[in-house]
This record gives structure tokens, C-alpha cells and sequence, in this order.
């Protein structure tokens, strides 16, 4: 178990080497090296089914790799978890969720700490007005200051999302885990979302580790590229690994790379991409 | 002494009152009441309305089987609710074990797993009725104050009962106080609570043993078949009208109190049965409070 030594918090925030997976007696992938260091904006890409939900488990300690070894944080995986905001894949609350966005977002901070909350008197009086205030400049970062106090069932998709953005920041974690932040959102949600945690990665220093099903919103932003198919893993920067040659020959089908007038790349033919081309009209 | 409702109500309160027996259902109503609020608010969070009303008819098996091996009526309700109650977690954790774990696989977990919880629980309810009926028939009699069981009374409850129910109330509720947070996260977004190391089938097993518990309780008051009238509809009714959770635990066990002595009270002075009036007055309560959380 990594101690938590600060000298031990090394740059990097997930080192993967010759990481294997294996469930229910099948290998998801096999054979990953990948780093990504603190403050990185990181996509972990690939077909449905390819594990990258998986990757994302075994990097929280949920699953043990089979083969390799794994570092998070400079820790085994599930040591530094209380430093890991998660946000796992979409879950839509609907309106029988009697639950506020606030509380929600409250429950990210102590809501798996065991006793009653501190009552908001006396000498705890100071403590619960600062959880009460990190709760706030949570919401505040992802803008969700007025929908905040409705039953979150009564939120939009996109609403709901930044809520749950915000439930993962709350402990100003040094790493954000997000399980398909975008999907299921209309375009501009996607961008505003998409927009949301590169300044957060930015601005705040936090390692953002991300599923994503559609490169080319997060392309101008990433650092880093995780791709995963066929069990196989592909990993380096954008310029590294997207090209024409690399991602055809890891999905077997053709694929482009093509350059806008202002040097931004576009993946076109993407095997699940039948939305890379046009957006996706998702209503969120 | 036949009681009779005057106009006068400081005079019709003390005539509640005068009564011990009268004292002690008031005491063991409001204990109950309590704590059916608080475990029946997060059995409506969690969605185990079902689990719930399982549990409710434990009490008939439990009752059968202690007259049949002549225990008080009341230790068959707990033993088999709290049994129950284990037989619905082991019943239900099957379909968490067999889970995929691809994306589209756990999308559908989420489904199976409720769809298998539910079975289990039915399961549990016909098997545990047929066990009664098994029970009662080897007994050979007939269980005594079958009525009382199945609706209620708040005649005989004796001080010895109404400590007790105090005990396991004390107990439940000292539960809720200490896994109240990490329950309601795991019930909330069990993901999340997973991924923060929150023991969340344990947590699940420990709830659902809180609500045999409380529903042998209640059954008391209520009888077996309508307990679940306090269980439910108050906290069915508070989430009705707020979403704030403090807020909302406060309004249930108030609007369970309140139903509880009012119901009590009403019966001193009708001779209409307790369980009847209790329920009648949660379902009026629920059905305000869905007509207010609909204009809101």
C-alpha cells in the first residue's frame, strides 16, 4: 500500500506497464503501457466493449490487473482514492429521485463517512459552514448555482451532468476519473462540458482521466491518447497516435485523418463513429 | 364507562389519558411511529416498497409458529421478520454476483438485479405464507385474536412490551444514526459509494434486517396487514413535499406521529379498530400531500 509520503507523489498519475485484465476467465486487453502525468488532459478511446470502463475500474482499485502492474497517484490503485473524483458512467436520475442537487453534490464530500452529520452549532458551527461552503464553490465551478436546489430528477441530462461534475470535485481531488461525460448530451452540452473540464484541468492542475466515445470535441484539448481495441492498447500524444496508419490498423478498417484550415485534426471513418460525422442529436 | 367524544377537547384528552392502558399504546404508538418513519423514508429512497410489504407479512408465519411452539405471539413476529429479511438479501445478492461487466452488460445489471431481488422477494412472501398456513394447521387451533393480529390493537400493550419496542427502537434507530450517510449514497448512487470503499451489500443486508425489525414492530400497533400504511405512506408523503433530507426525515416521523395518535384517539372513542383508522388517515395524508407536490 503506498504510504502518503508527498516526496512519493511523483508526476506521474497513472503508470501502466504490461497491464493485463482478465473477467469472468476471458482477457479484456493486454499487454498496456501507458502514463499520463499529473495536470493531463487524457482520453481513453475505443469500440463499445473494448474495456475501457474496465481500465477505469482497475485504476480505482475496483478490479486487480492480472498481469503488470498499475500506479495511481504514485500509490496502488484504491490507495489514493479519497484523491480521485469518480464519475462513472451516465446515470440519469429520473423524476422519482426525490433527491436535491445539493444534497447530491454534498454526499460527494462526507456522505461515505459513518455517524450523523455535525449539527451546524457550537464548536462544529465553523466546520459545517465550511462544508457547506466547499459545496457551494463546488456547484459555482460548474455553474450550476440555479438549479442546484431542485430535485435533481427535475434536471436536464446536461444539468444533471455538471451536478455530478461538481459531486466529483468536491474534495478538490488531484485526479478526475470520468466515465462517458458526454454521452447522452446535445451538442452544446457537449462542448460546454468539454469546455468545463479542460479549464478545470488547466486552471486547477487536476489530472483528468476520460471515456470518450467520439474523438474529435476533445481532440484540440487532449494531452494524451489511450486507445483501446481488439485487446490490444495504443497509447501516446495526439500527434503520435492519431494518424491515418496507426488507427486503421488497430480497428482493421480504414480510417482518415484529415486537417482543418486552422490545423486542427478530424477522425473520419471511425468504426462506432457513425456519429464522428455529423453531431449526434442526442436530447440529454 | 363507555368513552364518549365531548365537545369539550382538554376534557376528551384527559380521558385519553387517565386510561394506563390508553398511556401505553400512546407510548409504544409514538415509538413506533417513529421509527417505522425513519426506515420507511429510506425504504421509499431505496425503491424496496415490496421488501417492505414482505416483511409486513411476516408476522402471520411468526405468530402461527409461536403458537404452535408456545412462545409469546410477538418473538415469532421478530424472528421472522429478521428472517425474512435475510432470506431477501441472499435471494437478491444472486443477481449482483452473476453480473457482466461490459458497459452494455452493466446497464443491464442494474435491471436484472432488481428484477432478481424482486423474485427472491416474492419468493420469500409465498413461501412464508404457505409456512404459516402450515404452522396454524399443525397448531390445530385457532390463533387466538387472529383480528388483532391481522389489524391491530392498542388494547394489552403492557409496560414490558412497550419497553421493548423502546429497545428496538433504540437499537434501529442507534443504526440508521451510524450508516444513515453511507446508506443513503449506496442507495442514491451505488457506484459512487463502491468506488469509495462503502461496504454497500453489507449496508443492504443491514437495512433490510432495520426494516424486519421495524415492521415486527409496527406490527403491533397496526396488525400485520397494515403496517405497511405507516411505513410507506408518510414517507411516501414527505418526499411528496420536499426533496430536502433532513427536512424530509422530520416531516415523515412528524406526519407518522401525528397519524398515529390521532388514530389511536379516534379509536378510544369510536371502538372503530386502530389499523383501520391509521391507515385511513396515512392514505388521506398521501393523497393530500400528491395533490399539493403536484401543484408545487
Amino acid at each position: 500500500m503506498g504510504g502518503a509520503d508527498p516526496a512519493e507523489s511523483a508526476q506521474w498519475a497513472v503508470e501502466m506497464s504490461d497491464a493485463a485484465v482478465r473477467l469472468g476467465g476471458s482477457e479484456i486487453w493486454s499487454g498496456v503501457d501507458f502514463q499520463a502525468r499529473e495536470g493531463e488532459l487524457v482520453a481513453v478511446l475505443g469500440p463499445n466493449g473494448a474495456g475501457k470502463s474496465t481500465l477505469l475500474h482497475v485504476l480505482l482499485g475496483l478490479l486487480a490487473p492480472s498481469k503488470g502492474s498499475v500506479r495511481v497517484l504514485g500509490g496502488a490503485p484504491g490507495a489514493h482514492n479519497e484523491q480521485i473524483g469518480y464519475l462513472p458512467q451516465r446515470r440519469v436520475f429520473d423524476e422519482t429521485t426525490r433527491v436535491r442537487g445539493v444534497d447530491l453534490v454534498r454526499m460527494g464530500l462526507d456522505g461515505s463517512r459513518w455517524g450523523v452529520p455535525l449539527p451546524a452549532v457550537g464548536p462544529w458551527a465553523s466546520r459545517a459552514r465550511a462544508a457547506r461552503a466547499r459545496v457551494q464553490e463546488a456547484i459555482g465551478q460548474v455553474g450550476a448555482e440555479e438549479y442546484a436546489r431542485r430535485p435533481i430528477g427535475e434536471c436536464s441530462g446536461g444539468e444533471q451532468q455538471r451536478l455530478l461534475i461538481a459531486q466529483a470535485l468536491v474534495r478538490r481531488p488531484r485526479m478526475l476519473i470520468l466515465d462517458e461525460p458526454l454521452d447522452g448530451l446535445d451538442i452544446p452540452n457537449q462542448v460546454a462540458v468539454t469546455a468545463l473540464v479542460q479549464r478545470i484541468c488547466r486552471e486547477q492542475g487536476v489530472a483528468v482521466l476520460l471515456v470518450a466515445h467520439d474523438v474529435n470535441p476533445l481532440l484540440p484539448y487532449l494531452d494524451r491518447i489511450l486507445y483501446l481495441a481488439g485487446g490490444k492498447a495504443l497509447a501516446g500524444t495526439p500527434e503520435q497516435v492519431i494518424t491515418g496508419e496507426t488507427l486503421s490498423a488497430l480497428y482493421g478498417t480504414p480510417i482518415e485523418v484529415l486537417r482543418t484550415a486552422d490545423g486542427r485534426m478530424v477522425v473520419v471513418g471511425h468504426p462506432e463513429g457513425h456519429h464522428a460525422h455529423g453531431p449526434r442529436h442526442v436530447l440529454g | 364507562m363507555e368513552p364518549h367524544l365531548s365537545i369539550n377537547p382538554v376534557s376528551d384528552i384527559e380521558a385519553l389519558f387517565s386510561y394506563p392502558f390508553m398511556v401505553n399504546a400512546l407510548e409504544a404508538g409514538t415509538i413506533v411511529a417513529v421509527m417505522a418513519a425513519m426506515v420507511g423514508w429510506l425504504m421509499v429512497v431505496r425503491r424496496e416498497s415490496f421488501a417492505g410489504h414482505t416483511l409486513s407479512l411476516m408476522s402471520f408465519p411468526g405468530a402461527a409458529l409461536a403458537a404452535l411452539v408456545g412462545w409469546p405471539l410477538v418473538s415469532g413476529y421478530y424472528v421472522f421478520c429478521v428472517g425474512g429479511a435475510l432470506a431477501i438479501a441472499v435471494g437478491g445478492e444472486g443477481g449482483a454476483l452473476s453480473g457482466g461487466h461490459s458497459a452494455g452488460d452493466r446497464r443491464a445489471r442494474g435491471r436484472r438485479e432488481r428484477t432478481q431481488e424482486s423474485a427472491a422477494t416474492g419468493a420469500v412472501q409465498a413461501g412464508a405464507l404457505a409456512l404459516g398456513f402450515v404452522f396454524l394447521s399443525l397448531y390445530g387451533g385457532v390463533l387466538e385474536d387472529l383480528e388483532t393480529l391481522m389489524f391491530g390493537s392498542f388494547l394489552g400493550i403492557d409496560s414490558a412490551q412497550v419497553l421493548t419496542l423502546g429497545v428496538v427502537a433504540l437499537v434501529v434507530l442507534a443504526g440508521l444514526a451510524l450508516a444513515g450517510r453511507p446508506l443513503l449514497l449506496a442507495s442514491v448512487d451505488e457506484t459512487v459509494a463502491r468506488a469509495r470503499g462503502v461496504p454497500v451489500q453489507a449496508l443492504s443486508v443491514a437495512f433490510l434486517v432495520m426494516l424486519g425489525l421495524a415492521v415486527a414492530a409496527t406490527a403491533q400497533i397496526t396488525g400485520a396487514l397494515l403496517v405497511f400504511a405507516l411505513l410507506v405512506a408518510p414517507a411516501a408523503s414527505a418526499q411528496q413535499l420536499t426533496a430536502r433530507i433532513g427536512l424530509g426525515l422530520a416531516l415523515s416521523v412528524a406526519l407518522a406521529v401525528a397519524v398515529t395518535w390521532v388514530g389511536l384517539g379516534l379509536s378510544y372513542f369510536t371502538n372503530l379498530p386502530v389499523g383501520f383508522l391509521i391507515t385511513t388517515l396515512a392514505f388521506l395524508v398521501y393523497l393530500a400531500a400528491r395533490v399539493r407536490g403536484r401543484a408545487a
